[in-house]
């Protein structure tokens, strides 16, 4: 009996490994730091309505960017971990099945859990302020969102410490990843995890299409919105389109999983190809969903930045409609190696390369948008000069690996490798570091400090080129993606260790924006103004950060660069609210609802993960009674008073 | 933001006293059904006429739906909902017809 | 554009008595039910999507039977069946369409008859497809038979969850107007859950053309 129990623990909690002992510790040390400092200060009561109730676009907004900063630093460690190994041949610090869970880990954590919740802070910070509107227009769904978010990503990290971490890569390949080749329940907890966070992206995708095509202030016609609004547009279009194949490829693995179905097995007449053929009918419009936010954001900061209009901007608005829709059809070129025959491989081809073109005209607008501007230096403007290089290069090999003939010969090797981490990060992480450093002060109230911020600029940078470059050469000389180890006589030793400093040089970047915020945190600076980097667009007309229900009265919009254009004119203080014009102000009110919904769908994930159909039935049940609840709920809204809008104006120096 | 109001009871001008919009709905409806039914069963065609014919019985049949019930041609403008509707549409036979395509060479006939 | 503008300005400013109401359709009374109801189309867009890829992988796997009984074994023997499920599912379409313009006529009386009635060949219409199931598993065609029938169960299972979903969604609604009565909340809320169920109709007329007569071809 006593055996037994040990050993159904020894299944049930990871142990053995030295490296996830010690993460067991550290987050045990790091639970009971948080739980200490809450007592201590009496806080759980202001964590509980202040956040973990607010249905609040701009605290929302703040969770998930915390949450995205947490993810990074994580899957980082992961791709740490996997340079390390990788550093000399036959190192021994990562056995191959260790390796196996933490690429996995590291690319799912990087693309769904990082660039996802940092994209969704930028849409939540930004887009209501930018377009005139108090909110989204689903306020409790957009919570919703982020619990399932949460939730969905909290499920997948415990997958380390209880029940084993999924090893089927971050693509997820059947039949690999069927029951009879990858038994245990680390996988369900990838599909699982994906599937929950999967359905509040949805979500988030409807809200805010809602919220741009039907919250607009007066005047704000749809050539006249912001560049980084009809970023999110074009977004949240291409969500609505794919992440729900997602979801269908990840239930259909889950069916064969747990109820012995034959979709994508090998037996019974499965097909794994549907699944790769899903995947990526999901997988490759997810490159534009995360870079389109990042190119929304480079025309805010090139334009402020270069004291300049947009170059080109119905250009830009074509482009991102183009990419939103030929960004979906050209999935193929992930697969090409499938042998799916000329004609296929050569649609893809064509399409593929064909969606470089409006990608490319984007680039141009910018660079012109800089040519003869008023460059200033900033920190935002900095990563989103670094953007353009290495973006260039990413688009360029990217077009190699586009010819289906090439292809043959990169496919799933450190080329590929090299090429979409310059993508991603190149074009993804930049941006929403240019974000980040770009609205911090509206979404704070205090700037970051440059000191460490340009130590991190360089240091990152300059790894990020070390980490890469080589291994493009690796890929040449035939190193395959997802390789444990290797062997001297590959002669591939020095290119790997060159390339593992680069990744070390990035993480000491990582380190130094945290310094950065800590130091900024500590020798606060208030943003007063609301306006520190003489902005363009309607945000920059509110108090940073902007009261609760951001406009006491909704402006009227004439012009695209709504402020810029009211400050050339000397108009500032006609966005300012008139006393006799503020009234009474609808606001939706906090719940706890969509939380409890997230922790129903947590139970159900965990009860469907270890097959305990029961528990998986008894969460879905809960989420149901949360929906029927907020169905009920006759009240969800409350009237702030036109006198404490006054006050609260009055307070910010408005009135 | 929901304003609860009472209902508005007044009819607009000109309002028919009967569904005559939804019954004749409903009629195009079972007759489309019934008639790729009975095209099949009696095999009035050869094999692949008759696919693409109970297709466009059932894309017609889907047009009722939308006009008829789902009431797309009277909602206030912009419609930029229908136009999400139909890019989604276009996507729906994109993604089934190119899965058959691409992965045509993995049938366990050939 | 410019009128539309005028609206919204007015209705941001909490000024009630400008809330237009365009013809008699008060689900689209206030600026809350038009955005709702915007938002229901986007999940429509999503949900035709997530139908786009359990279809998908039907036609691609469809063939593949693996010795278990073929579409045209398991449908051909009786169409009666899914002829019966097709009727009721268009005929609560219909149903549905009914409630709707009743309600636009402001009666609400009717229009919770007429919900009833939707609701019962909701019902009948899931009984026919639970029998049918039953009787295609007690011949021994079941999930684990064949990718032709995961692909048949998953993708038929779908719609069917989606109208037990719509059932417990329209009682619920119902529910509601009989307590609060007909209003600018109740009747959009039943207006999206009939769009929903009319959504549904559109994914049953392709399962009945694509899954069960080409089957039957």
């Amino acid at each position: 009996m006593g055996d037994s129990l040990t050993n159904t623990a020894g299944h049930f909690f990871v142990t053995g490994d030295p490296l996830i002992i010690a993460s067991d510790v550290a987050i045990v040390l790091v639970s009971l730091g948080i739980v200490f400092t809450l007592t201590y200060f009496k806080k759980w009561k202001w964590l509980w309505r202040e956040w973990l109730t607010t249905v609040d676009h701009k605290k929302i907004a703040i969770m998930y960017l915390i949450s995205a900063i947490l993810m990074l630093f994580r899957g980082g460690v992961d791709a740490l971990l996997m340079r390390t190994q990788l550093a000399l041949p036959n190192l021994g610090l990562l056995s191959a099945e260790h390796y196996d869970q933490i690429f996995t880990t590291h690319g799912t954590i990087m693309i769904l859990f990082m660039a996802m919740p940092f994209i969704f802070a930028m849409f939540n910070a930004v887009v209501p302020l930018q377009i005139g509107a108090r909110d989204v227009a689903f306020p409790y769904l957009n919570a919703i969102s982020f619990w399932l978010f949460f939730f969905g990503a909290l499920l997948f990290n415990i997958s380390f410490v209880i029940g084993g971490s999924p090893d089927g890569g971050w693509t997820s390949y059947p039949p690999l990843t069927e029951l009879q080749f990858d038994p245990g329940v680390g996988e369900n907890y990838y599909l699982l995890g994906l599937s929950i966070s999967g359905i509040g992206t949805i979500a988030t995708g409807i809200n805010f299409l809602a919220t741009i095509i039907k919250m607009r202030a007066p005047g704000m016609t749809l050539m006249k919105m912001p560049l980084f609004t009809w970023a999110v547009l074009g977004t949240c279009i291409i969500i609505l389109f794919v992440f729900p194949v997602l979801s269908v490829a990840l239930a259909l693995l889950l069916i064969d999983r747990l109820f012995g179905a034959h979709f994508f097995t090998m037996m019974y007449g499965g097909n794994p190809m549907q699944f790769v053929n899903l995947f990526w009918i999901w997988g490759h419009p997810e490159v534009y969903i995360a870079v389109l936010p990042a190119f929304g954001i480079y025309s805010e900061v090139v334009a402020t930045f270069s004291q300049k209009k947009i170059f080109g901007y119905k250009s830009m608005v074509a482009s991102i409609m183009a990419i939103s829709i030929i960004g979906n059809l050209t999935w193929v070129h992930h697969f090409f190696t499938m042998g799916a025959g000329p004609a296929v491989n050569t649609f893809f081809s064509i399409s593929t390369m064909a969606v470089a073109i409006p990608t490319g005209v984007k680039v141009f607008n910018w660079l012109m948008t800089m040519y003869r501007g008023r460059i200033t230096l900033s920190l935002p403007m900095l990563w989103a000069l670094a953007f353009i290089p290495a973006f260039a290069v990413a688009g360029a090999t990217g077009v190699w690996l586009a010819e289906a003939p090439t292809d043959y010969q990169y496919h799933n090797t450190y080329f590929m490798v090299a090429h979409f981490h310059q993508a991603l990060i190149g074009g993804v992480v930049f941006g929403m570091l240019a974000g980040m450093y770009y609205w911090w002060p509206k979404m704070f109230g205090f700037k970051l400090k440059e000191k460490f911020g340009k130590w991190a600029f360089w240091f990152f940078n300059i790894g990020f080129y070390v980490c890469f470059t080589p291994q493009y050469i690796l890929g040449l000389m035939g190193m395959q993606r997802r390789m444990y180890t290797y062997t001297a006589d590959m002669h591939w030793t020095a290119l790997n260790f060159v390339s593992t400093i680069g990744a070390y040089l990035m993480g000491i970047g990582f380190l130094c924006i945290a310094a950065q915020i800590i130091h900024s945190l500590v020798h606060m600076e208030k943003d007063l103004t609301g306006d520190p980097w003489g902005g363009r667009t309607l945000e920059w007309s509110l108090p940073s950060p902007a009261p609760h229900y951001n406009f006491a009265v909704i402006p009227q919009i004439s012009d695209r660069d709504e402020w810029w254009e009211r400050k050339r004119r000397g108009e500032q203080d006609a966005l300012k609210p008139r006393p006799e014009d503020i009234r009474d102000i609808h606001m939706p009110k906090n719940s706890g609802v969509p939380f409890l919904m997230g922790v129903c769908f947590f139970i159900a994930g965990f009860g469907f993960t270890f097959g305990w159909i029961a528990v998986g039935a008894a969460g879905l049940v809960g989420v149901l009674l949360c929906l029927a609840h907020r169905s009920l709920d006759q009240h969800p809204d409350h009237d702030i008073p036109a006198d404490e809008i006054r006050r609260t104006e009055a307070a910010l120096g408005r009135l | 933001m929901s304003m609860v109001r009472p209902p508005a009871l007044e009819r607009a001008p000109g309002q028919a006293r009967f569904p005559w919009s939804h019954v004749a709905g409903y009629a195009l409806s079972i007759v489309l059904t019934l008639a790729a039914f009975w095209a099949v069963l009696g095999h009035a065609l050869p094999t692949k006429p008759l696919l693409a014919g109970i297709l466009l019985l059932a894309v017609l049949q889907i047009l009722v739906q939308l006009v008829f019930f789902m009431h797309v041609g009277q909602d206030s403008k912009p419609r930029y909902h229908l136009w999400l509707f139909s890019v989604a549409m276009f996507f729906f036979v994109v993604f089934v017809v190119s899965s058959m395509w691409i992965l045509t060479f993995n049938t366990p006939i050939s | 554009m410019a009128v539309r503008m005028e609206e919204v300005l007015s209705r941001r400013t909490g000024d009630p008595s400008s809330t237009d109401h365009p013809g008699h359709r008060l689900e689209l009374s206030t600026e809350d039910g038009v955005t709702k109801i915007f938002g229901f189309w986007m999940f429509l867009v999503s949900d035709v999507l997530l139908f786009a890829s359990l279809f998908a992988t039907y036609v691609v796997i469809y063939t593949h039977t693996a010795n278990g009984p073929s579409a045209s074994e398991l449908f051909g023997h009786d169409v009666s069946g899914f002829l019966a499920e097709t009727l009721a599912l268009l005929t609560s379409s219909f149903t549905c369409g009914l409630a709707t313009w009743e309600m636009h006529q402001g009666r609400a009386g009717r229009l919770k008859f007429w919900m009833i009635i939707t609701l019962l060949l909701g019902l009948t219409f899931l009984g026919l497809e639970i029998t049918e199931f039953r009787d295609f598993v007690s011949q021994g065609a079941t999930l684990q038979t064949s990718a032709f029938l995961s692909g048949f169960y998953t993708l038929v299972g779908t719609h069917g969850a989606h109208v037990t979903l719509g059932i417990l969604w329209m009682s619920l609604i119902l529910y509601q107007l009989v307590r609060f009565g007909l209003n600018a909340v109740t009747a959009r809320k039943f207006y999206i859950v009939g769009l929903y169920w009319h959504f549904l109709d559109i994914v049953w007329v392709l399962i009945f053309t694509v899954v069960y007569l080409t089957g039957v071809m």
